[in-house]
């Protein structure tokens, strides 16, 4: 029939193809998702989306053809070639961002129908996830509401393209508010599970921090970075700033240059003697995808799954790959392992068959006159302190016999170089010694009474076992430096120096700022992002919730919904049921809503003056009530007479008026 | 396309019969359901959620729930943008037969909610798209390909909006007492018959020179050209002018003389006869086998004639009237026979898609 050829020629309209604006709307949306990639994409991906970007904005522009099918198969085929160049694969986390930025800028240009415009948002939705691998900081969420906005401004020009920009905008601001409660809902209620569900990428987390290894430069190097290690809040009082050690790896083994951990212990006897100075705390660490955990010398117990090496790290059971949260009950003063193991002891008097002989020298001259091994430790120290050492975040580079080198031409160096050299002394003069890597001190936030910890804090010090006293603690930089211990890196090393922001400034409005700022990222670390299951019960339980469990969680959370999805039908749907705005009009429905109770109802074609001529004739005794009512109607309409006495006399008309 | 099975659920599930009166939408006329992308959404969010809980993505949670409410708020705007709307059927001008028939439907938009993207749709696939101002009446014409002579039905139309995002589909049915007069498509040409003379002798001018004689009021259904704009001007009441009518010079446009063809292909001949004779303002009549319209040389006349043809040999009133009059007795078994009725005189409704 030949209706039906016609309507298949409508159909196929419906298949339309984008107008300018609308694919501008979804330019500019994935744009917004594509720039905080631009940090970590290859700068060539950067280019080839940028270059995508701009002809297809030109393409639209003009309003040209956009490029074969050919051209773009062969296009996408060169820049997946190109990334399995760049990253040696396609897949792991890197590789597979790039990949997905690169196939949405490509299918912007077969953006032909509405379809394919979906298929660019719902990507775009994908993109924005993958940033937090990077990053889930708050600029990033404000970052990705703003993006959000966008991807909702291109969707709504695709279904509605009559709208303006403005208007589309401001619905689009309007439903992401209208989401926001039912989101937070969802966020404090949904059940959180324990991931992963599977294996992750091994790249999936940026890394900064403590290695296992420690050689001149490797601190001073991460003394430059203002990222946060971890966050403490101490349960009573903080302890002095420089009781706080926080221990991390203890290197055993020298190689020359770099101290190693080494071959893992075969004790695991922690035994701390004569404790004192018991601190309670709680430890926020930023991930960094090693097992160690720190705390403070000495730890004897911890809240998760975790277990105390012989030489006492606090060791997690997996790498720590999401922030995590640990109570630690730590002992200050010890006499840590009085009875150690012989085996453990000659670990720590081996050093290099060959190399520095000079301070082989210096140690057996020491030996020699000294005899004892407190005097000699003292020896080193009063060494250090009187022999022109200076402390410096710049020291100059080592040669093969590094510490020969340090102690006896350069004289200049950052903790690494006088915690390796100082026990290099001890070995070699027959004390077992070590040396423990981690950080030390920290800030601390009035505002939120907790510490930060940075990375610009990381420290190395030294251990000496001696007889009946065990491993005690000596700290070779304190004797250089003793500023660096009690108030932090920026007293102890000249202003000059290359130190983090962080850490140079202290003009007091500027530290009231950064403690602010801190514990606002504080707040939302905690809160936001590091709400995991157990942090959901201990929150629904503080709101009330007795002996959380899923299945209350589940049904908390569709009532919730419930309510809210009831309160926001009625707030949305509010507006469709409001009669007319003039009160005036309301009133006369009024009337007419009581003469119609009696059977004469105003038909639709009834002007006012027809309908109460109509009235007053069936109801004469009424016909004055009615011509009056009718009257004062008009003239507040017609008349432009609704100033409020008007009005008021209409209504105690239509009040009076009765059947 | 739909599947037959799913067209016969459809036709049980919503089926409505015609209203004559204005349809509010409302909550038991509108139907929601997600739409293919809503579908596709929901899956992408699922795997959104799978990452997040995977990779412990706090911020991860945070945009699928966003995402995952706006989605959901979406269907609430799909409805608010239907919701309250009251439709009343306007008026279908008649046309020719092989034109578009142009259907108006009344949107009453009494709400401060500008609605957008509404979409009025034959079963057929034929479509409008339009947008709704806040508090503001607005008519919107629907064509649907007018194919043969008589009263054609507007049928069941559909009225569905995917606003904003796309992801649900409400839509509503609307079916009005709605027709539109199809006249036969006029034959390419067809000869005039030669004018004859019933009164008097008098034979004159084959054009029939008409002599003015004066103004009389107006009447809806005079012919522009008439209308006397001077006196117009004057702000008098309208007034037409007034020719001396010419008796001499009426024709008769009569079926029993036509050429031996076809009853549809006599219709479009007469059809093509009274088309001419109105444009060269000739005063002519039609005879029909079963009527005779009295010459006449009005617009109205014309229509009247064009009427007549549309519906040689078809009921004259609208089957919405006859069916009204069938109705009118409440009692079941003629109910019954009605529908029954109705059933046997549109054999075709069944096979229409």
């Amino acid at each position: 029939m030949g209706w039906q050829k016609i309507a298949h020629s409508f159909r196929r309209e419906i298949a339309m193809k984008p107008a300018p604006h609308q694919v501008y709307g979804i330019i500019a949306a994935l744009f917004m998702v594509c720039l905080p990639h631009a940090e970590h994409l290859p700068h060539w991906v950067s280019a080839v989306c940028s270059f995508l970007l701009i002809w297809r904005f030109h393409l639209a522009w003009t309003g040209n053809a956009l490029p074969s099918r050919w051209l773009l198969i062969s296009f996408t085929v060169a820049a997946s070639a190109g990334i399995a160049v760049s990253f040696h694969t396609l897949f792991g986390r890197d590789a597979g961002v790039t990949l997905l930025v690169l196939l949405s800028s490509l299918k912007l240009m077969e953006l032909r129908t509405a379809r394919d415009a979906n298929v660019v948002i719902f990507l775009a939705c994908f993109i924005i996830i993958t940033n937090f691998f990077y990053s889930q900081s708050i600029p990033t969420a404000l970052f990705m509401l703003v993006t959000l906005l966008a991807i909702l401004n291109g969707w709504l020009a695709m279904q509605a393209s009559a709208l303006a920009w403005r208007a589309r905008l401001r619905m689009a601001a309007i439903m992401l508010l209208q989401a926001m409660p039912l989101t937070l809902l969802l966020f404090v209620l949904f059940p959180r599970v324990q991931g992963p569900l599977w294996g992750m990428p091994q790249d999936a987390w940026a890394q900064s921090g403590l290695s296992d290894t420690m050689s001149p430069g490797s601190m001073s190097k991460l003394s430059l970075s203002d990222a946060v290690a971890f966050r403490v809040s101490f349960d009573g009082p903080p302890p002095p700033q420089q009781l706080l050690y926080w221990r991390g790896p203890v290197l055993w083994d020298f190689e020359g240059t770099t101290w190693k951990r080494g071959q893992a212990l075969l004790t695991t006897v922690h035994d701390l003697q004569q404790v004192s100075m018991p601190v309670d705390y709680t430890v926020t660490l930023e991930p960094h995808d090693k097992n160690w955990l720190f705390a403070l010398d000495m730890p004897t117990s911890a809240d998760v799954p975790s277990r105390i090496s012989g030489d006492f790290q606090l060791l997690s059971r997996t790498s720590v790959t999401t922030r995590l949260r640990y109570r630690v009950h730590s002992q200050l003063g010890f006499q840590a392992n009085t009875e150690e193991s012989p085996a453990l002891l000659q670990r720590a008097l081996r050093l290099p068959a060959a190399g520095n002989p000079q301070s082989r020298n210096l140690a057996a001259t020491w030996r020699r006159k000294l005899g004892n091994d407190a005097a000699i430790i003292h020896a080193a120290e009063q060494m250090f302190h009187n022999e022109g050492y200076t402390y410096t975040l710049e020291p100059p580079l080592l040669g093969n016999d590094s510490v020969d080198d340090f102690l006896f031409h350069s004289r200049k160096g950052f903790c690494e170089h006088y915690a390796s050299a100082f026990v290099f002394l001890m070995r070699a003069a027959g004390i077992p010694a070590r040396v423990v890597t981690g950080y030390q001190g920290g800030e601390y936030n009035d505002l939120g009474q907790y510490f930060i910890v940075r990375q610009s804090d990381a420290h190395a010090w030294s251990e000496v076992w001696l007889a009946g006293q065990g491993w005690q603690r000596v700290d070779p930089t304190a004797t250089i430096s003793p500023a660096r211990i009690s108030t932090g890196l920026s007293a102890a090393v000249p202003g000059s120096e290359a130190l983090p922001f962080a850490a140079r400034y202290r003009s007091p409005w500027l530290l009231k700022l950064r403690f602010n700022l801190d514990l606002f990222n504080y707040r939302w670390n905690q809160w936001v992002l590091g709400y995991d299951k157990e942090r959901q019960f201990a929150f629904l339980t503080r709101l009330g919730m007795e002996e959380v469990t899923w299945q209350k969680m589940a049904l908390n959370l569709l009532a919730g919904v419930g309510i809210l999805v009831a309160l926001f039908s009625l707030l949305i749907l509010k507006r469709l049921y409001a009669g007319p705005r003039d009160p005036a009009v309301r009133l006369y429905r009024r009337f007419c809503r009581k003469l119609a109770r009696h059977g004469y109802a105003r038909s639709d074609h009834e002007g006012p003056m027809d309908y109460a001529s109509r009235a007053s004739a069936a109801l004469p005794h009424k016909a004055d009530a009615i011509q009056d009512i009718t009257r004062r109607y008009l003239s507040i309409r017609y008349e432009s007479r609704s100033d409020p006495e008007n009005l008021r006399a209409l209504r105690h008309a239509v009040a009076a008026f009765k059947l | 396309m739909m599947s037959p099975l799913r067209q016969q659920f459809r036709n049980w599930a919503f089926r409505r019969n015609p209203e004559a009166g204005p349809i509010v939408l409302n909550q038991r006329r509108i139907y929601i359901l997600p739409t293919r992308q809503g579908l596709f959404f929901g899956f992408v969010l699922a795997l959104m959620l799978l990452g997040d809980i995977n990779y412990n993505l706090s911020l991860g949670y945070v945009l699928t729930f966003l995402l995952a409410t706006t989605g959901a708020l979406s269907m609430l705007y799909a409805f608010r943008n239907m919701a309250q709307l009251q439709v009343t059927a306007g008026r279908a001008e008649p046309v020719f037969a092989g034109e578009q028939a142009s259907f108006i439907l009344h949107f009453h938009n009494d709400t401060d909610l500008p609605r957008h993207q509404l979409v009025l749709h034959a079963r057929d696939g034929h479509q409008t798209t339009f947008d709704l101002p806040a508090r503001q009446a607005s008519a919107i014409a629907f064509r649907i390909p007018a194919t043969r002579r008589g009263w054609l039905a507007s049928g069941q139309l559909g009225l569905y909006t995917e606003f904003p995002l796309g992801l649900f589909h409400a839509w509503s049915y609307l079916h009005f007492e709605q027709y539109c007069l199809v006249y036969p498509q006029p034959a390419a040409a067809s000869p005039l018959p030669a004018a004859t003379a019933l009164h008097g002798t008098g034979m004159h001018s084959q054009e029939g020179d008409e002599d003015f004689a004066g103004l009389r009021n107006y009447q809806p259904g005079d012919a522009l050209p008439r209308i006397a704009w001077k006196t117009l001007a004057r702000e008098q009441e309208p007034q037409v002018k007034k020719f001396s009518a010419n008796q001499g010079s009426e024709r008769w446009l009569d079926w029993s003389l036509l050429p031996a063809a076809g009853d549809e292909r006599k219709l479009e001949l007469l059809a093509r006869q009274v088309l001419d004779a109105s444009a060269a303002q000739l005063h002519y009549g039609l005879r029909l086998p079963e009527a005779e319209l009295p010459p006449d040389s009005s617009p109205a006349h014309r229509d009247a004639c064009l009427k007549a043809l549309a519906l040689h040999g078809l009921d004259h009133t609208p089957p919405a009237v006859r069916r009204q009059a069938d109705t009118s007795g409440q009692h079941l078994a003629a109910r019954i026979a009605a529908w029954a009725g109705r059933k046997l005189r549109t054999p075709s409704a069944g096979k229409s898609q």
